[in-house]
């Protein structure tokens, strides 16, 4: 083994104290290992393509605006051709076979139609559109609010940081959809776009919590103190300097906040002070039609289930940001995949140095892991727990 | 010390006050009290507008009313509450919030506490079998659980669990599908929680699938559904079930001292099983007396640890205290339950005991066991709703600081030390696991007394959070002002309480620093 003759630049076969990180890191920009992180995720991964099939959906069916869509009928729209006293109005959609129904089949409405005729489909489709446009919309305002007031609290820190803190302080005295039910009583009538707007100012706090404490830190860091040195205004320091910096933990709080918002407005919109009579929205939906539950089941099940979707996917993706910004929790590998990576290396190692015994059994592998252990092999022998296979 | 109490009484009294006055005007500005009156046909409109003016004092600023209404509350420091009325019903704030107040806390404590158990305990389990196919699937589940509207499960709960149920009682026969599932699920479940060998995976999964299909025999062949009871057979093998869990969780069954002492203790709850009927019947029951007795069956269960001894004297007086609490348990729902028949064939009850609406059924009086029946009947489903909401957040938790806590030195010693698994965990990795919780905890707690908003409106409880809602729909200022104070004040309390526990659990937190 090479435990005699220790090489003095390990090549890459051979594993060393950080071979992973190493291996993993080699190369790259901290975007792009974020990107990697993010990307192996595979919960997140999911979710941001299912999200992004939900909103093309939603936008390219019925339409933006008065930009038509693909879809025959608009959100309002009551079919002349329907009988609402013979015909419940159920939906149309078809399973395939293999499911059990009668072949796939897109149908006239494929999620059926309420008590008045109207199309179901177009409706979720433009509650989702709601529900996806407040959740951008109270994200945006959501992260500008909490990053000013967590940048300017952090940085200047003393009366600044008092008088904001304290304010944050007031907000967070009362629960989420207490005040959010006040404001949206308030601008419910406005439309959906100034609701948002006033939600989006409920659910900065722990945005504005987490920068500041990130600011804090980051204020006493040399890189700050050159550009300090170097002349740059307080504005360039924390909008060049400090803010990328703390990019990681902003993003990803945005992104829960993100789900938040869709449950927060489908619930104010259930008790209605959120999104008002002409607007439609999933809570609205729901909301409407639940006495509908034995009757027409399919008017409950469609917006529900679209909110589950839309706040499900945004929380796998913000599961996913986390762990590619913190690398702490990093991924690790089971006893079981790091056994077969043990056993592949061992026995890439007995090809190349053939005067060694054969141990390319688990059992072997286990009393050469005992060996080292109490050998205590700090350099990580072949059965090294950091060998490159463990990221399987 | 007493310095930083005073300071922590101004700013919380400053912020108090400040948050009131805030909400005062948003709320002034949000409702509109002369709503229904712009609308009115009546002729003498202008008149009505007028007398509503007067009597709401709506031609005063805002800031006038609201020092008025300051005025009465801050009567409630020297014991003089008058937080204003209701206009429309005339009825007075104060005792509007008491009712509600009581209507909610009976709500939420047994939600709050089984949510709690149960994602503490779950992601725990997650955490020390990170990455595992259980650990994913716990993830999985309290990501969806975390997802899912309130008003959306608690309609689902209604139509199926409820009136699905319902149905299920009034022909309870079980399908084969049924047991195949339960012991499929019961299996896979305890295979993944407890991990380890392929061998032990199938042992495990053996003995949970066995263990799921003896006590769904025994609930078809002893027609359990229709009649339940656990009979003093029953109340014996879970005592001695919960005895050998607990010493296992507690001290491991190698510590026979605890072990006999928590034996003992089951075996006291059986022989007293016989006796605690008669006492019952001759001395009736209400909630101080089951609260007494359940702290009773606690220091007897101690006393018994304490005669059993022995140099470790403290683990076993733990374990038998501990172990006193389900075999307690037991017995109260072993009373609870002789009850049932009675009541299911009730006339007001009428053989659907799970009920969708309001706090208790109209007009139905019966003894203590009768109406604590129907108070689970009716707490049942807003229970399991907020139950499945707030369980997600502390699995999620949970798991975090396990995994926190697993990566420390210490867990490393420990090991190294050469102590068992059971003692890393439980001693070294659980306990200090359960500090970052103390700090989300009590304001959890606390401000679960502002009410659960959306499951009290569907499910017609009228508690804190109706009491908000239908105020505020009502436009009606008082009582949301009520509302808001008692809310503003928890939330100060609970966050102070927060930080006097974590300093207490944490000695590196200095309180006056």
């Amino acid at each position: 083994m090479t435990m005699t003759t220790p090489p003095p630049v390990p090549t890459p076969d051979e594993p060393h104290e950080n071979g992973i990180e190493n291996r993993d890191v080699a190369g790259l920009s901290q975007g792009r290992i974020v990107l990697r992180r993010f990307l192996s995720h595979r919960g997140a991964l999911v979710g941001m393509v299912v999200l992004a099939l939900v909103a093309i959906l939603a936008f390219s069916s019925i339409g933006v605006g008065n930009i038509p869509g693909w879809w025959k009928y608009a959100p309002g729209d009551r079919p002349a051709e329907f009988d609402a006293v013979n015909d419940r109005g159920g939906p149309t959609l078809g399973l395939p076979t293999w499911l059990g129904g009668s072949g796939l089949a897109w149908g006239d409405a494929p999620f059926g139609r309420d008590n008045l005729g109207r199309d179901i489909f177009a409706r979720t489709m433009l509650g989702a559109q709601t529900s996806l446009i407040v959740m951008a919309i109270m994200g945006i305002v959501a992260a500008v609010m909490g990053i000013a007031v967590g940048a300017l609290a952090g940085y200047y820190r003393g009366a600044t940081d008092q008088v904001l803190m304290r304010f944050t302080d007031l907000v967070i005295t009362f629960p989420l959809i207490v005040i959010g039910a006040v404001l949206g009583k308030m601008a419910g009538d406005s439309g959906v776009y100034v609701l948002a707007l006033v939600l989006g100012l409920v659910v900065w706090t722990t945005l504005a919590r987490l920068v500041r404490a990130e600011f804090l830190s980051l204020r006493e860091r040399e890189f700050v103190d050159a550009a300090r040195v170097a002349g740059a205004s307080d504005t360039r320091i924390i909008l060049k300097h400090m803010l990328p910096n703390a990019m990681g933990p902003i993003i990803v709080n945005t992104t829960l906040l993100m789900s938040a918002a869709v449950l927060l407005e489908a619930s104010l919109s259930y008790l209605g002070f959120g999104v008002k009579a002409p607007d439609i929205s999933l809570g609205k939906m729901v909301s409407d039609y639940q006495s509908y539950f034995q009757t027409r089941p399919w008017l409950f099940w469609w917006p529900g289930a679209f909110i589950i979707v839309i706040a499900l996917c945004v929380n796998f993706i913000g599961d996913g940001l986390r762990d590619a910004f913190d690398p702490r929790q990093r991924k690790i590998p089971s006893l079981r995949a790091m056994n077969r990576a043990r056993l592949a290396q061992q026995e890439s190692l007995t090809a190349a140095t053939p005067a060694l015994p054969t141990t390319a059994d688990v059992a072997g592998v286990d009393v050469e892991k005992r060996r080292r252990d109490v050998g205590g092999d700090h350099r990580g022998g072949p059965g090294g727990a950091n060998g490159p296979g463990g990221l399987t | 010390m007493v310095m930083f109490f005073v300071r922590r009484l101004l700013t919380s009294s400053l912020v108090v006050l400040v948050s009131t006055f805030v909400m005062y005007v948003l709320v002034s500005i949000a409702i509109d009290p002369l709503a229904d009156l712009r609308t009115s046909t009546a002729p003498n409109k202008e008149q009505l507008i007028e007398q509503r003016r007067q009597l709401l004092q709506l031609d005063e600023s805002v800031f006038h009313r609201y020092f008025d209404w300051l005025g009465g509350a801050a009567g409630c420091v020297v014991g003089q509450c008058d937080l204003g009325s209701n206009w429309k019903t005339n009825q007075q704030v104060t005792d509007l919030l008491s009712g509600a107040i009581l209507t909610t806390l009976q709500l939420v404590s047994l939600a709050t506490v089984l949510a709690i158990l149960i994602g503490v305990f779950v992601g725990i389990v997650s955490a020390l079998r990170q990455y595992s196919g259980f650990d994913y699937s716990i993830t999985f589940v309290s990501f969806l659980l975390y997802s899912l509207p309130t008003f959306w499960v608690a309609v689902l709960l209604k139509q199926f669990l409820a009136i699905g149920f319902n149905d299920f009682l009034a022909d309870p026969s079980i399908a084969w599908w049924f047991y195949v599932i339960c012991v499929v699920l019961a299996g896979l479940t305890l295979m993944a929680a407890l991990g380890g060998t392929a061998k032990n995976r199938l042992r495990n999964f053996a003995i949970a699938g066995g263990a799921t299909l003896v006590v769904l025999l025994y609930v078809e062949l002893t027609d359990f559904i229709s009649n339940p009871t656990l009979g003093i057979v029953g109340v014996a093998v879970l005592s001695i079930g919960a005895a050998f869990c607990v010493t296992i969780l507690s001290t491991g069954l190698s510590d026979r001292r605890s072990l006999y002492a928590a034996l003992s203790v089951a075996g006291l709850g059986i022989v007293l099983y016989q006796p605690m009927r008669y006492f019952w019947y001759y001395a009736g029951a209400s909630w101080p007396i089951v609260i007494g007795m359940g702290l009773l069956a606690v220091v007897v269960g101690g006393l018994v640890g304490f005669l059993w001894g022995g140099p470790d004297r403290s683990t076993v007086v733990r374990t038998a205290a501990f172990t006193a609490v389900p075999v307690a348990l037991f017995l109260f729902l072993d009373r609870l339950f002789s009850t049932w028949d009675v009541y299911v064939n009730h006339v007001r009850i009428g053989g659907r005991p799970i009920s969708t609406s309001g706090r208790r059924t109209p007009n139905f009086d019966g003894n203590f066991w009768m109406q604590t029946l129907d108070l689970f009947g009716h707490l049942l489903l807003p229970t399991l709703t907020l139950t499945l909401i707030s369980f997600a957040a502390y699995t999620r938790y949970a798991r975090a600081s396990t995994l926190e806590v697993l990566n420390q030195d210490y867990i490393r010693t420990a090991r190294a030390k050469g102590l068992t698994e059971r003692t890393v965990i439980m001693r070294h990795a659980f306990r200090n696991a359960l500090i970052p919780l103390a700090s989300i905890v009590p304001v959890d707690i606390i401000t679960l007394i502002g009410g659960a908003v959306i499951t009290e409106r569907i499910f017609g409880w009228r508690g804190m959070g109706f009491l908000f809602a239908d105020s505020l729909n009502q436009n009606v200022i008082d009582p949301i002002m009520a509302y808001l104070l008692v809310v503003a004040i928890l939330a100060v309390v609970a966050n102070f309480v927060a930080d006097l526990v974590y300093a207490v659990l944490d000695p590196r937190i200095r309180v006056n620093a």
